[in-house]
């Protein structure tokens, strides 16, 4: 493993895109940010612009609205990138699955590196669902 | 000449002042950490940051002015480790040129000057939102920092350099007079702001404007940014010791720039962000007074 990639894992900025979400899953990934989790001890950080993030936290489903501006913000990202897809409706549509205007699953539209379930995933399955990532990311590399 | 480039690129200039500001920046982080009561990121926290930065690809904006945006944030980098250079050289071999401390005043607005262009180079609005309230600061800031620092050359007799300040200071440091610890007040809440921190963050105000002037900025280019601001957390802080409390003599007086940097990261700990007006009237208002009293008082021998 490279000095670069193993840098990555230690310092990832993630930046927090909510679709159409009920704002559940949102509320738990500012719960996971807060000083109880404290996920700065990882080098987790939360970024305000795209441009500086590693990894983008998609929560809700992705409807017709908001397909091009979700590709959009996705080529905005700089390159080594990581999509997370958190909580059910992110991950396969949930109850939004055959809606008029749902558009399709996220994994899609954009190539996704890890998928938390849950509705909402609590703070503790969003930290389980990270350290998933980056062993996985770990091992591949 | 070598000894020059020696000086500039490794010991007091880029490489020391890097992996000191690198210190700086754990040492904020954890402060920050403890006082919201967690444990906070680990000590080589800033240097994966850096690496990590330097390994993403770097986007300019189609519509901006790809060779200011590039360029702007190593004009401001080079100008730091030369303000850096110059201070640690004045403090440790006593030697300098006549009027440095000009010199280091001018290079120590660079990087905000470099902050401003990239930020309109980088043709985003919200950028130019906080390129214009970095400039409002920058004019709010600089006219108390000025007059506050016009009393150590006051005090000193006149001397317009930097060893000279410090050696004026050998019997009895400037802040323990009157005019000295006024002034040395006022220059640290400037400091504040010419660190861009809490409270005075508008320009990168992340939840409003989304890190403001940096906001296109990713890769080498954002990590040269965050570099840059935290050796300014290390030369600022070593600047006012200079100026007010007798430079840095011996090994322990290391202590007196962690002293500095603790207060200053508690006051960002515990102070909400004002509003651009807010601060050019404290800055123009109070502080500008407070500066003005330090003066007389230093004319008046205090």
């Amino acid at each position: 493993m490279g000095i670069k990639t193993n840098s990555l894992l230690k310092s990832l900025w993630v930046f927090h895109f909510g679709s159409a979400t009920c704002n559940n899953c949102d509320i738990e990934v500012l719960d996971a940010l807060t000083p109880r989790y404290d996920l700065e001890r990882f080098g987790i950080q939360l970024a305000g612009s795209i441009r500086h993030a590693d990894v983008m936290l998609v929560c809700g489903f992705i409807n017709k609205k908001v397909v091009p501006k979700f590709k959009e913000i996705y080529t905005q990202m700089p390159a080594p990138k990581l999509v997370v897809a958190i909580g059910g409706c992110a991950c396969s549509g949930g109850m939004f699955t055959g809606s008029y205007n749902f558009f399709e699953t996220v994994d899609k539209i954009v190539p996704v590196a890890a998928y938390i379930p849950g509705c909402p995933p609590k703070p503790e399955a969003i930290i389980a669902g990270v350290v998933k990532l980056v062993t996985a990311l770990k091992g591949s590399k | 000449m070598s000894k020059l480039i020696f000086n500039y690129i490794i010991f007091p200039g880029f490489l020391f002042t890097a992996v000191a500001g690198m210190l700086a920046s754990w040492i904020d982080r954890k402060v920050t950490a403890r006082v919201q009561w967690r444990v906070g990121p680990p000590l080589l926290q800033p240097l994966y940051d850096i690496i990590k930065l330097s390994g993403k690809e770097i986007i300019v904006p189609s519509e901006g002015n790809c060779f200011v945006f590039l360029v702007a944030p190593l004009v401001g980098f080079a100008s730091i480790i030369l303000v850096s250079t110059m201070l640690w050289l004045g403090i440790l071999e006593k030697s300098g040129f006549s009027g440095d401390f000009i010199v280091v005043f001018y290079l120590l607005t660079m990087p905000s000057i470099m902050l401003m262009l990239g930020a309109f180079a980088s043709a985003n609005p919200l950028a130019s939102l906080g390129a214009s309230r970095e400039m409002k600061l920058v004019m709010g800031y600089e006219l108390p920092f000025v007059l506050a620092a016009i009393v150590p050359v006051i005090k000193s007799g006149g001397h317009i350099t930097l060893s000279g300040i410090i050696s004026a200071q050998s019997g009895h440091v400037f802040l323990a007079s009157c005019s000295g610890f006024v002034a040395f007040i006022v220059s640290m809440l400037c400091m504040q702001a010419k660190l861009g921190l809490v409270p005075f963050d508008a320009p990168e105000a992340e939840t409003e404007i989304m890190g403001g002037v940096v906001i296109e900025y990713s890769g080498i280019p954002l990590g040269i940014f965050k570099l840059t601001k935290w050796m300014m957390m290390v030369t600022l802080p070593v600047f006012l010791i200079v100026l007010f409390w007798g430079g840095m003599g011996s090994f322990w007086e290391i202590l007196k720039y962690v002293v500095l940097l603790v207060v200053i990261v508690l006051l960002r700990n515990t102070n909400p962000r004002v509003r651009v007006d807010q601060a050019l009237r404290f800055f123009w208002g109070p502080m500008t007074a407070l500066s003005l009293i330090a003066v007389i008082l230093a004319l008046a021998g205090k």
